[in-house]
């Protein structure tokens, strides 16, 4: 048993690794079939490096980043790569990870994929996961529902979010290339948003 | 899947070893890492780093040798590398006179090789990069990435190496390499998918009378699928997209690149490069130089790609110049 944020961070991985073959298999209909493959070496790492006894939920998010960024490669490298690493600034300093952290972590994550990868809402990526996810949570805390009814309410919205990409056509990516041949399909890059999302909840319900 | 490995895992770091087994005297593996660089060090010279997902060979540490590149990183297969091993091979290559990068364009690449540049110019070293993107497969607009590298990039490697190694500094090398990005286009087909060994089956479905038009080197799809038409109908179809381009005209002298996939004989290939020969002389186009061979491959992909690069003297003359790697040896 690791600390509290190790814990959270090993049910994403695992969530992750269990889903390789199923992401992979989203890629191949519209990308090179390695997203699984790729994100789940990067998440295999993850449980190997990050320091299972340290309560620096900051720390260990940016530990979290930078081994995704040294081993997933690709773009989701670099995009969950920077989206923890940046989680992990708008949390720095805190001991224990609470449902109420969320929509900083979110927010900071959300801000780090649209810097690095110079992408905006609507363009069949994870940010169409993310996004909905942030701004559904938000709402649902000003109209008084409680932290828990508001992180299913964001997967939800991510679950959506992951619905809408099949609609649309990709503008960035390896998925852009096909042009309207794209649509019919799903992002596999919200998708894992998406499972790590719903990983995160799990995790919170206990 | 039916493939000579041993364990998948180790695809790529077998495969290094293998090449620096292979020719020690052009190339050395860093202690480590998936990065190959010149056995004899590049000081003293502009150093050119280029690099990507593996499955390309012998892009690009086939290329890595005098008259070429000074270094080349490795992801796994299809997929870029990380920005460590990119930084790695920066500081190993560098030679005091500053890097070039030579990154094709795709989201993956450009995001990992421009955070090393970053880390790099960081440590005080020089870094500059140019972006190939000469699929004409792709629309280039707002609406997509903008255009694959693909093959045209060995005329990038060809062209900046000769430049750097005599004795180009590096705004001049990076120029060099700019005008050979504008002046190259290319395009490719398959006739069968690839098989990456991670994920064991091949990337799409193509029935046994269908080809796929316009498709990368990562056994993505391509823009449209066809019905299959002879070499010469194939040679046609890809020509025309390319000179539509309205860069190649009677009188130019250009070089072209006839580039197999990885599981095309080299006899179809020359089938091919007879009619685009034919075609292109036709049009009143003057071929300078014509490279047939597995350049920039896609594991074992059927198929091919043609790329052509417009000549002015000072292009045509780098493209001549020697060069001694272990893919490409030029007297």
């Amino acid at each position: 048993m690791g600390t509290r944020i190790y814990e959270c961070i090993s049910r994403i991985a695992e969530r992750i690794i269990d889903n390789k073959e199923y992401l992979t298999e989203l890629d191949r209909e519209i990308g090179d079939a390695d997203h699984g493959v790729n994100m789940a070496r990067g998440f295999q790492a993850v449980l190997e490096k990050v320091p299972q006894d340290s309560d620096d939920v900051g720390a260990v998010l940016k530990k979290t980043g930078m081994t995704l960024l040294s081993t997933v490669g690709g773009a989701s490298g670099p995009l969950y790569g920077t989206a923890f690493m940046e989680a992990g600034k708008a949390v720095a300093g805190k001991e224990r990870l609470e449902a109420a952290d969320v929509p900083a972590i979110l927010d900071a994550a959300i801000a780090g994929i649209q810097k690095r990868g110079k992408a905006a809402q609507g363009e069949k990526t994870m940010l169409d996961a993310l996004i909905p996810a942030l701004e559904t949570y938000r709402e649902k805390l000003e109209s008084g529902s409680d932290l828990s009814e508001a992180m299913d309410a964001a997967c939800a919205a991510a679950r959506d979010g992951v619905e809408f990409t099949k609609t649309i056509r990709a503008t960035k990516g390896r998925a852009s290339y096909l042009g309207d041949r794209s649509i019919g399909h799903q992002d596999p890059g919200a998708t894992s948003a998406t499972l790590i999302m719903e990983a995160v909840r799990d995790f919170l319900r206990g | 899947m039916k493939k000579l490995i041993n364990e998948v895992d180790n695809v790529v770091n077998e495969m290094l070893d293998g090449i620096a087994a292979a020719y020690p005297q052009h190339v050395r593996r860093l202690d480590g890492l998936d990065v190959l660089v010149r056995a004899g060090g590049s000081a003293g010279k502009v150093a050119l780093i280029s690099g990507g997902g593996s499955g390309h060979e012998p892009s690009h540490g086939g290329f890595v040798g005098k008259g070429m590149l000074d270094g080349a990183v490795a992801g796994a297969v299809f997929t870029s590398p990380t920005p460590d091993q990119v930084y790695e091979a920066i500081k190993a290559a560098d030679g005091g006179k500053g890097v070039l990068l030579v990154i094709k364009n795709y989201t993956g690449d450009v995001m990992n090789f421009e955070m090393a540049a970053d880390m790099a110019a960081d440590e005080g070293i020089q870094v500059e990069k140019v972006v190939v993107a000469d699929d004409v497969a792709v629309e280039n607009s707002t609406w997509t990435t903008g255009r694959r590298g693909i093959a045209g990039t060995i005329f990038v490697h060809k062209i900046a190496g000769a430049c750097a190694e005599v004795g180009g500094d590096l705004e001049n090398v990076k120029r060099v390499a700019e005008k050979v990005i504008a002046n190259v286009r290319s395009m490719g087909m398959s006739l069968s998918a690839c098989t990456v060994p991670a994920a064991g089956k091949p990337s799409f479905e193509l029935a046994e009378d269908e080809i796929e038009i316009g498709l990368g080197i990562h056994g993505e799809p391509g823009v449209n699928r066809e019905k299959m038409g002879s070499a010469d109908d194939i040679c046609d179809k890809l020509l025309d997209k390319i000179l539509a381009e309205g860069i190649y005209k009677a009188g130019d002298r250009i070089a072209v690149l006839v580039n197999g996939m990885g599981g095309t004989p080299l006899m179809e290939l020359f089938i091919a490069n007879r009619h685009i020969h034919e075609a292109l002389t036709g049009k009143g186009l003057v071929i300078a130089k014509t490279i047939v061979g597995n350049y920039m491959t896609s594991l074992d992909m059927e198929g091919f790609s043609i790329s052509l690069l417009k000549l002015d003297e000072k292009l045509e003359k780098l493209l001549n110049a020697p060069a001694n790697t272990p893919a490409f040896v030029q007297a």
